[in-house]
């Protein structure tokens, strides 16, 4: 078939076209020894890991993993991923260091938590993690809330109040923060002038005659706002019904608009479309020791008391 | 005896051979998964029912506008069974929650967080503001706004053969009178209700109603039922019921 000439690189043999050869260059040793090793390595992997699937099942290899049941009791099992979750959450190193921690944050009085430098220490840092994951969403990495959709944690204001056993029971229970919407109970000029009292309330003056009218109506059966809002206009943290006199504005944009008639309109939009805004549970979604660490981290953002 | 140079000289007989030897690579780890025992966990409810249930009509609609949005392109909806993971995101996901799902929405891209267990974690109006605008909510956010789902009517005149055409892949809607009994002892009657394809349209708009998931009870928008598909996923599962390690004996 060939013809054989001398050459320094032997031909693989065959010609094509009468005379069109191809140099026979073997793989470099290094490489020919790499395969033969990585099919040693994946006999020796199937020995210890599952590997190969055998009817209804597969062999499972016989290296193990031993981890403990959420009773405490030590089960054995072949190697898995899930065991190895499982192993690595009860025994790993950090595992075991961030449960340590959680541990004494359960077993701690909430006074205890915030004297402690080193339980605030772990606090801060597994807390912002905690909320970046959970509730920055709605309320900002900060803690800072948006205006007119979610509360701000970091100021002074705390519509279902703001000690550590209300932010507790927020958390655990969820909030669901409701207004009526009273488009059909007032006309334009009624909640114009209800609208125009609740901004005297904190300190906005505008026409007197109209912020009057606005009292009656605020404070009388017309408009019965003083049910959730008190006389005094201070809010209930049971109802978490807002304070209408700390100049602290959530829901309505006052103070991120000009002018007194565009402050008006922002309340004035909140009476006619209510408020109805929902603070998911968190109970059953996280352990009971993440929700009290997360309950001190809100605390120490440093809003209100 | 057949000579290398027969193959390589034949160009049909080279593809033959060629598709042949690379697909073994694929069937020797995909085939096995179909008869194995324990490839899908048996997961149920208090009750004894099955945890795991198909979607219904308006969960399935939503689900459709998920995938014709892309959602899928940013979000795995996949939990891994990684520490890291399981602290961010829940518990890992298990082969049963996705079985009804065609197409499965695992992925494997993250440009946006996993949403495996996003049910039940923000309210619905939350879901809304940031799907119509998510840096209003979220300042760090890339993600595109979404606005016209607020705007656009959900179109359902299909759902009912939407649900056959699943129903042709396994997963278990009712037709008949014997399905849908079959479904009551499987899911319990409340469910079963939800997956009878004659009643399709009915249950869809009475999610709908019901649940109000856009925040405007007079319309029936997209929003509605991406919404409702985004407050089921990963919350069909109670894994407080279950020790860890029935879920590791399944592997």
């Amino acid at each position: 078939m060939s013809e054989t000439s001398k050459q320094a690189v032997q031909t693989t043999g065959h010609a094509w076209d009468g005379d069109l050869q191809e140099y026979n260059n073997p793989l470099p040793k290094w490489w020919v020894w790499t395969f033969y090793a990585t099919v040693v390595f994946s006999i020796v992997y199937w020995v210890l890991f599952p590997a190969w699937p055998v009817g209804k099942g597969f062999t499972t290899g016989f290296k193990e993993i031993t981890y403990k049941t959420s009773s405490g009791q030590e089960v054995t099992t072949h190697w898995n991923t899930r065991a190895l979750l499982a192993e690595e959450i009860q025994m790993g190193a950090e595992g075991v260091k961030q449960r340590e921690y959680l541990e004494k944050i359960t077993s701690s009085s909430y006074e205890e938590i915030l004297s402690d430098p080193d339980k605030m220490a772990f606090v801060r840092s597994m807390g912002k993690v905690m909320f970046a994951d959970n509730c920055a969403a709605c309320h900002g990495s900060g803690g800072n809330g948006v205006m007119t959709l979610y509360p701000n944690l970091v100021d002074d204001a705390w519509l279902w109040g703001g000690e550590i056993d209300d932010i507790y029971n927020t958390l655990v229970h969820g909030r669901k923060g409701y207004m009526p919407a009273f488009t059909e109970t007032f006309n334009g000029e009624q909640a114009n002038d209800v609208a125009a009292y609740v901004l005297s309330l904190s300190g906005i003056e505008g026409d007197a005659e109209s912020i009057k009218r606005g009292d009656v109506i605020f404070n009388g059966q017309e408009g019965g706002c003083y049910y959730c809002h008190t006389h005094k206009g201070t809010g209930m943290k049971s109802l978490g019904s807002a304070n209408l006199t700390d100049k602290i504005w959530t829901i309505a944009d006052v103070p991120g608009v000009e002018g007194y008639d565009a402050k008006q309109a922002a309340i004035k939009s909140v009476i006619m479309n209510g408020v109805s805004r929902e603070m998911p549970a968190w109970e059953g979604r996280l352990s009971d020791s993440t929700i009290k660490m997360l309950t001190v981290y809100v605390y120490s953002l440093g809003g209100g008391n | 005896m057949m000579k290398h140079e027969s193959i390589e000289t034949n160009a049909g007989l080279l593809i033959v051979l060629t598709l042949f030897v690379i697909s073994i690579g694929g069937l020797v780890e995909i085939v096995p998964l179909f008869y194995i025992n324990d490839t899908v966990e048996e997961v149920k409810t208090a009750e004894g029912h099955d945890a795991v249930r198909p979607y219904t009509p308006l969960e399935q609609a939503g689900r459709d506008i998920y995938i014709r949005e892309g959602c899928y392109l940013c979000h795995s909806q996949m939990i891994r069974p990684f520490r890291d993971e399981a602290l961010r995101y829940g518990h890992y996901s298990l082969a049963a929650e996705s079985k009804y799902g065609h197409p499965f929405q695992w992925g494997s891209k993250r440009t946006g967080p996993d949403l495996a267990r996003v049910g039940d974690k923000y309210s619905n109006d939350w879901h809304v503001q940031h799907l119509k605008a998510p840096r209003s909510v979220v300042p760090e956010s890339i993600m595109p706004n979404y606005p016209w789902l607020l705007e656009n009517d959900l179109k359902y005149s299909g759902i009912a053969e939407n649900l056959k055409a699943l129903k042709m892949t396994g997963v278990p809607y009712s037709l008949s009178q014997e399905e849908y009994d079959a479904n009551v002892a499987r899911f319990g009657a409340e469910v079963a209700d939800t997956l009878d394809i004659n009643n399709a349209e009915a249950n869809l708009m009475a999610q709908a109603a019901k649940g109000n998931f856009d925040g405007n009870p007079n319309r029936l928008t997209e929003m509605d039922a991406l919404v409702a598909y985004l407050q089921v996923l990963g919350t069909m599962v109670d894994f407080n019921q279950y020790d860890e390690s029935y879920f590791v004996n399944f592997r």
